[in-house]
């Protein structure tokens, strides 16, 4: 049995207050007028630099984010309000969307955990058993991960804050394309899907994890393996189409006239790498205390390969979302990445870097596979990489040209962090780390490469 | 000179695996393994060394890369720049989003095909090359290992290997020039 020490629940507890308390001075900090924003901006000389810049594609922007009141004074604003009018709602929205970038980010980690886990077992896996029990403690943060971005989403449809653009009925007032949109993109629907997906994913979640437990008390016939084999294929069935539609909702319908068709493929992959990434890191730190003993190199040799495999998916269908874009070059699809070449270059291709070239040359050679710390230094750079391809989904709809990593956002992935390893390495503790009733542990045990 | 080795034949490759592992804690040299399927971990049983082949794929890889980007350069930049879909080619760099595809597809067309080459090389193999094989039945469903026995005590080889649970044994002298 895992016991968790003192020292990690305090640490766990301290990120979650400094997060917490970064969090509340964020939003504090939000500017409450335009003259605020003018004094901020006066202040900031750098900013003043590349003023004309941002002010150039405001007007392209007003439109799609936020038409309220610039909708009308947009031509005859040069230099008047209606600039900072826009980017006093930007700096308004970014406390919000640093929030959901971190509550998405830790959520999609647990997803994608949950997601691999339930591979295993409708795959009939043999050589991952032995790591069970630290996915299922990963996925035991889709529970409150899944609420508290339930809520998140909750007051973004109903245009508590202006996360969605789709939300605000004066936006949509003006916009033919939202219209059109509207019997899907409203925040009832939208709601209500949440719950179909959360519900969903945490149900399968609940008896997967029971039948786990119970196959260990009482292996006989492998009746509770049976069962869980059963709910993983039913799950997975389920999941990548729910999946697929959380992605066009939750992350995608933040450029409500943009789309693309492998979104929720490009997601999935994110999500998945991710996942993969934490359970390796997490088995790692485990068994450099000492438990997890019969989890050997070859176990972590495979999960490196996963790591690489799927980050070089990643980039695949990355790549294949932005050569169409780009090749085609139609106003309505080119402006997605238009907006994050030219405003969030060095995260845009900084994320392509870590998250395709970094894996890519730390993790083909087959033997810096099993080096622990090879695969730790790799994860950590996935792991950011892929926030910051969250960051780049949602931040350029939300923000646009206000962005910058600030005290918001590094206190929201603070208090998520937190959270997260508070909840995983408590929920590693209810139960034995070996999943010593399934079928397939002692191949498992044995498993080399 | 006359050498002579020792052909056990398995039926199961958990058992060879097994027997592989005595035989070479023994101190004896296993010079081969004929078996019907890839055996896994094989290799490392036999205390063979790493295989090269990978270092070769990255080393073709790179030769197919550099044959991508520079036919490509030369066709559609320096030799016949286009106006295609308005991205008129006098930038590789500009341009490089539609030659990625292609780069890609070269370096593994590069490093499959030159690795299987060098692998048939390597193993030599060649199309109508008569089979080195000594039993037909490696190729249905036995497996065969070939124990060197030369100068060594052959009754005692013997019983160690049908201890290991082999069901069939058999010395065989041959000469040097047909190995």
């Amino acid at each position: 049995m895992y016991t968790l020490s003192n020292r990690l629940r305090l640490f766990s507890i301290v990120l979650m207050v400094i997060g917490l308390i970064g969090l509340i001075v964020g939003f504090g900090q939000r500017p409450g007028s335009i003259q605020e924003v003018k004094e901020m901006m006066a202040a900031h000389d750098a900013h003043g630099g590349g003023h004309g810049d941002s002010h150039a594609i405001s007007d392209d922007h007003a439109k799609n984010t936020h038409g309220t009141e610039t909708h009308g004074a947009s031509e005859d604003a040069h230099g008047g309000d209606a600039h900072y009018e826009h980017v006093l709602h930007q700096l308004q929205n970014k406390p919000w969307a640093a929030l959901y970038v971190a509550a998405f980010f830790f959520f999609m980690i647990a997803l994608g955990v949950l997601a691999f886990y339930a591979i295993q077992f409708a795959a009939q896996a043999g050589w991952s058993p032995v790591l069970f029990r630290v996915m299922e403690a990963i996925t035991a943060y889709l529970v409150p991960g899944g609420i508290i971005l339930f809520v998140i989403l909750g007051l973004s449809g109903f245009h508590i804050n202006h996360l969605f653009v789709w939300a605000d009925p004066e936006v949509v007032a003006h916009d033919k394309l939202i219209q059109g949109k509207a019997g899907w993109l409203n925040g009832t629907g939208f709601i209500i899907r949440a719950i179909i997906f959360l519900g969903g994913w945490m149900t399968y979640r609940h008896f997967a994890v029971k039948y786990s437990r119970l196959q260990d008390e009482d292996a006989t016939g492998n009746k509770w393996y049976k069962k869980s084999f059963k709910i993983s294929a039913a799950f997975l069935v389920f999941f990548i189409y729910t999946e697929s539609m959380a992605s066009w909702d939750w992350i995608m319908s933040f450029d409500p006239h943009w789309f693309s068709t492998l979104f929720g493929w490009y997601v999935f992959a994110s999500l998945f790498v991710s996942g993969i990434t934490t359970i390796a890191l997490i088995t790692i730190y485990l068994k450099s205390k000492g438990y997890l003993d019969f989890v050997n190199n070859s176990h972590i040799h495979d999960l490196a390969k996963f790591m690489f495999g799927i980050s070089i998916f990643w980039t695949y269908l990355w790549f294949s979302q932005f050569m169409l874009i780009w090749y085609s070059n139609i106003p309505e699809e080119v402006t997605y990445f238009i907006t994050r070449i030219e405003d969030y270059k060095l995260p845009f291709f900084g994320m392509l870097a870590m998250n395709f070239i970094f894996p890519l040359l730390v993790l083909m050679n087959s033997d810096f596979k099993r080096v622990n710390w090879f695969v730790v230094m790799a994860g950590i750079v996935i792991l950011c990489g892929h926030y910051i391809d969250v960051f780049n989904m949602v931040m350029p709809a939300t923000v646009g040209t206000s962005w910058f990593i600030g005290i918001s956002e590094i206190s929201a992935v603070l208090l998520f962090l937190g959270l997260f390893l508070f909840v995983v390495f408590r929920a590693l503790t209810k139960a034995p780390l070996l999943a010593k009733g399934n079928p397939y542990i002692e191949e498992s045990k044995h498993f080399h490469y | 000179m006359a050498s002579k080795v020792i052909h056990a034949l398995y039926i199961d490759d958990d058992i060879l695996m097994d027997a592989v592992k005595k035989v070479r804690s023994e101190h004896y040299h296993i010079e081969e393994v004929y078996t019907p399927f890839p055996v896994h971990g094989l290799d490392k049983a036999m205390g063979l060394p790493h295989t090269r082949l990978a270092i070769t794929a990255f080393m073709y890889g790179c030769v197919g890369l550099t044959v991508a980007i520079t036919m490509m350069n030369f066709i559609m930049i320096k030799d016949w720049p286009q106006d295609i879909g308005g991205k008129p080619s006098f930038s590789y760099l500009e341009n490089l989003p539609a030659f990625v595809p292609i780069m890609f597809e070269l370096t593994v067309f590069f490093a499959a095909h030159l690795m299987v080459i060098t692998f048939y090389m390597r193993s030599k193999l060649w199309p109508f090359k008569e089979a080195e094989n000594p039993d037909v039945r490696t190729t249905d469903d036995h497996f065969l290992m070939e124990v060197d026995a030369t100068n060594k005590n052959v009754d005692q080889l013997t019983e160690l290997l049908s201890d290991t649970g082999a069901v069939e044994i058999k010395v065989i002298d041959k000469e040097e020039d047909n190995h």
